[in-house]
């Protein structure tokens, strides 16, 4: 279907891609896979026309091709699925559907509604989605959002589609329905390229792997014929161990106790105790409510009751400064929008939270600046070029460690972790393990939300399950399954009953 | 600070002097007149004025603010101050009030906009409005004159500090000690913060509501200096003052290279914007250049940097 051979690349004079080979066969689906910075995007963006590249050649269904816009690759049937949708949340699913390609009356630009929205119907049921096409976009979950991209790409009679980290943002029950509509299409004879850090995903899906290195092929092969380790080991180029360290922490004393937390129309009834050393993990699908108690336990969204003990001293939270002031931090979702202020060089951004104490009389010290910067590198292994790099220049997994380095600087007492290895390669993901294993150990208590279960299983020392804004299970680690966490956050509620 | 990474920003740093540089040449082959001391004192002091707003407008639009209510400003605190000295206040203690009465108005535009969360350009462009129509109402109309010979009331706008006009050197005071502010405070950081991502500034424990309180405070301030410069010069005070301000303020922050959705740019831009535009004024005069089609020339000067920007950030 697509052949590229020795493609090269290099943006002013720094290579990222060196003689890369990659075959996509007709029917298949096929991973991409590689940490961080290896080149993955930038191959898919040269099949796709929005780079050119320097050298190599690429075939389509055996013709050489040379795409200079993204809208020539389309129309050879190749189409892409960035990890930030493009939906337009206020327009509704039909005009979505048909952006840019509207079927109007001849010339005249007015709009045949009926038959788009009909068309609309027709092209979402065959995926398996019964909706309203003149509902609004941003009605539908992210994960639905997701198969009217593909819908869309279809419509344009796309034969490839290339997918870039779909599942970041769906919940298990969304991943198995995207799934369940990506192998059905294959079956059609659909190809898909389909990237991804998310290994179980890949064995679960894919029938053969690319792996990319530095910008370098370094091997393809059938997921029937490797294994999670060979895969690994081609990625990062050595051997990476378990992939979640061990802790030898103790158990301490309640750092933290909350009773009937409320937020009126996102949880209710939230109640838990966290200890010194502890990680503890809230698990439940995307929408539980997760979020907003750790954005409430952190001051950035209010309360409308309950009690909040830290150190068994009742206290009342109102702003992320007194979070912050109490020895509370917290790494947000989203490093992008909410972690970090991506114009900032790294160093400017690791100051953000600690500007008491790196400066005097509100002047700040350079030395103290740049020691501070210098402290975070070192213990987290930041890989920069120096601390003028602009944030946003990082990859995922560094660009996390820097929002992990802002609140290592205040020497938190308790660390709220959403999501901490969300779009991170598996080598920075261990080492972000390792880094909640050291604070852990030091006795800091850990609130880690995540929605990746074999996270949950590998690092907590208990999980809390949340199931739309209620804590449905408590839950020690002797006794966690995957299926028991599914279960319970997804308001399976039996079973509890059953338990107890 | 955080553009000094890549060469691009290099570029878009040195830009505005470039700028400045070719028209002053310009102006100066066809005129030599231009480059005279004189003159370019006189440049230098017509600048003042603009270059004391767009000093506190840079700070607002780091924040990814604006403020469209300073040319108002200007006119009530002058109004204020002007009638306090005419009713025979102290002078000195007439323009310290104009002084906190400007952070006030200034401070008022902050609260509206931090917890109101009322969008900045709708915020000023009403509280533009009012504080005009209270100059208008407190001068009924008409310019306050009558200011007394007080000393130092009088130098502001007319005196000279070792041959150099004292607007000049309170441009160039004020100037310095914002520089420093942005450059090497928490508070100027924290402005850079807000502007580049407020709701991480947030989530990072930065009180942001404060902050832009604390830049239209500053703001409001200048512009009362400007205000006391102004009513100094002209031995009044006019309720008409300031018109059109905020936007030769705007321009030169714009043309300095600052971005207007805040947390990108720098204030040594917007005093040489500030000086493009006092120069044009001046040297459009100076080659003959009449004031209608002046306005033409400015505008379109302004374009063409906004236009160059752009295509060296894409």
């Amino acid at each position: 279907m697509i052949k590229m051979t020795d493609i090269s690349k290099s943006f002013s004079g720094n290579q990222v891609l060196k003689n890369v080979h990659f075959t996509l066969e007709k029917g298949e689906i096929h991973a991409l896979m590689g940490e961080n910075g290896a080149g993955k995007s930038t191959l898919m963006k040269v099949m796709s026309g929005i780079y050119t590249r320097d050298s190599g050649t690429v075939e389509v269904k055996g013709e050489k091709v040379n795409f200079t816009s993204p809208k020539q690759a389309e129309k050879a049937g190749i189409a892409v699925i960035h990890q930030e949708l493009n939906i337009l949340p206020h327009l509704s699913i039909s005009d979505n559907l048909f952006l840019g390609r509207e079927e109007t009356y001849g010339r005249t630009g007015i709009l045949k509604n009926k038959q788009m929205e009909k068309k609309t119907r027709q092209i979402l049921l065959d995926l398996g989605l019964d909706i309203n096409p003149t509902d609004p976009a941003s009605s539908l979950s992210v994960g639905k959002q997701q198969i009217v991209e593909i819908a869309k790409a279809l419509s344009v009679d796309a034969e490839v589609i290339i997918m870039d980290e779909p599942t970041a943002a769906l919940t298990d029950r969304e991943i198995d329905s995207l799934f369940k509509t990506i192998r059905e299409l294959q079956k059609r004879g659909v190809s898909f390229i389909y990237i991804s850090h998310r290994m179980e995903e890949i064995f679960s899906l894919c029938d053969r792997i690319t792996i990319l290195r530095d910008g370098e092929f370094v091997g393809e092969r059938r997921i029937s014929e490797t294994s999670f380790d060979e895969v690994v080991q081609l990625m990062v180029g050595r051997e990476l161990g378990e992939r979640y360290p061990e802790r030898k922490s103790t158990i301490g004393d309640i750092k933290l106790s909350v009773k009937d937390l409320k937020r009126t129309g996102c949880f209710e009834n939230v109640s838990f105790e966290l200890r010194k050393g502890e990680v503890l993990s809230i698990a439940g699908l995307m929408g539980a409510g997760r979020t907003e108690v750790a954005q409430s336990l952190f001051g950035y969204k209010k309360l409308d009751g309950g009690i909040i003990e830290f150190d068994g001293k009742k206290v009342k939270i109102d702003t992320p400064k007194k979070a912050k002031e109490m020895g509370i931090g917290y790494v947000t979702e989203d490093r992008k929008s909410e972690g970090l202020v991506v114009d900032f060089s790294v160093e400017e951004n690791v100051s953000m939270t600690n500007y008491e104490a790196i400066s005097k009389n509100g002047l700040i010290s350079k030395d103290k600046e740049r020691k501070l910067y210098d402290s975070m590198v070192q213990r987290l292994g930041i890989r920069t070029s120096g601390p003028d790099q602009a944030a946003k220049s990082l990859s995922g997994g560094n660009q996390q460690k820097v929002v992990i380095a802002k609140w290592l600087g205040i020497e938190p007492e308790l660390l709220i972790l959403d999501e901490p290895t969300r779009g991170v390669d598996v080598g920075a993901k261990k080492e972000i393990y390792s880094i909640i294993n050291e604070l852990a150990e030091r006795g800091v208590a850990i609130l880690m939300i995540s929605s990746e279960l074999p996270e949950v299983l590998g690092m907590a020392d208990r999980v809390l399950v949340m199931h739309e804004g209620k804590i449905t299970a408590d839950i020690p680690k002797h006794e966690m399954t995957q299926e028991r966490i599914m279960h319970f956050a997804t308001g399976g509620g039996k079973l509890a009953v059953e338990d107890q | 600070m955080q553009l000094k990474t890549s060469n691009q920003s290099v570029l878009q740093k040195i830009a505005p002097f470039i700028g400045l540089f070719l028209i002053m040449t310009i102006i100066t082959i066809l005129n030599p007149d231009f480059l005279s001391v004189s003159n370019l004192m006189n440049v230098l002091r017509q600048v003042s004025i603009n270059a004391l707003i767009a000093f506190g407008m840079t700070f607002v639009i780091l924040t990814g603010g604006i403020d469209l209510s300073v040319g108002s400003t200007l006119a009530l605190t002058g109004a204020v101050t002007a009638g306090l000295m005419a009713s025979g206040v102290d002078p000195i203690f007439a323009m310290l009030l104009g002084l906190l009465l400007g952070a006030i108005l200034g401070a008022i535009n902050g609260i509206i906009i931090a917890k109101g969360k009322v969008a900045p350009f709708i915020a000023t462009l009403a509280t533009m409005t009012i504080y005009r129509g209270l100059t208008l109402v407190y001068t009924d109309g008409r310019p306050i004159s009558g200011l007394g010979d007080s000393l130092t009331f009088q130098m502001l706008g007319k005196g000279y500090f070792l041959g150099v006009p004292i607007p000049v050197v309170t441009m160039i005071i004020s100037f310095a000690i914002l520089y420093f502010i942005l450059k090497k405070t928490t508070f100027g950081r924290r402005v850079y913060a807000v502007g580049g991502n407020e709701e991480a500034s947030i989530l990072s424990g930065i009180n942001a509501d404060r902050i832009k309180i604390y830049v239209y405070s500053l703001l409001g301030l200048l512009a009362a200096v400007a205000s006391l410069i102004l009513t100094s010069r002209l031995n009044s005070a006019q309720p008409t003052a300031g018109e059109m301000f905020e936007l030769d303020a705007i321009a030169a922050v714009v043309l300095g290279g600052t971005s207007l959705t805040g947390g990108r740019g720098w204030i040594v831009g917007t005093l040489i914007g500030a000086l493009i535009i006092g120069v044009l004024n001046n040297g459009l005069n100076l080659i003959g250049v009449t004031s209608f089609f002046q306005q033409v020339v400015k505008g379109a000067v302004i374009l063409l940097a906004v236009l160059l920007d752009r295509k060296k950030t894409t």
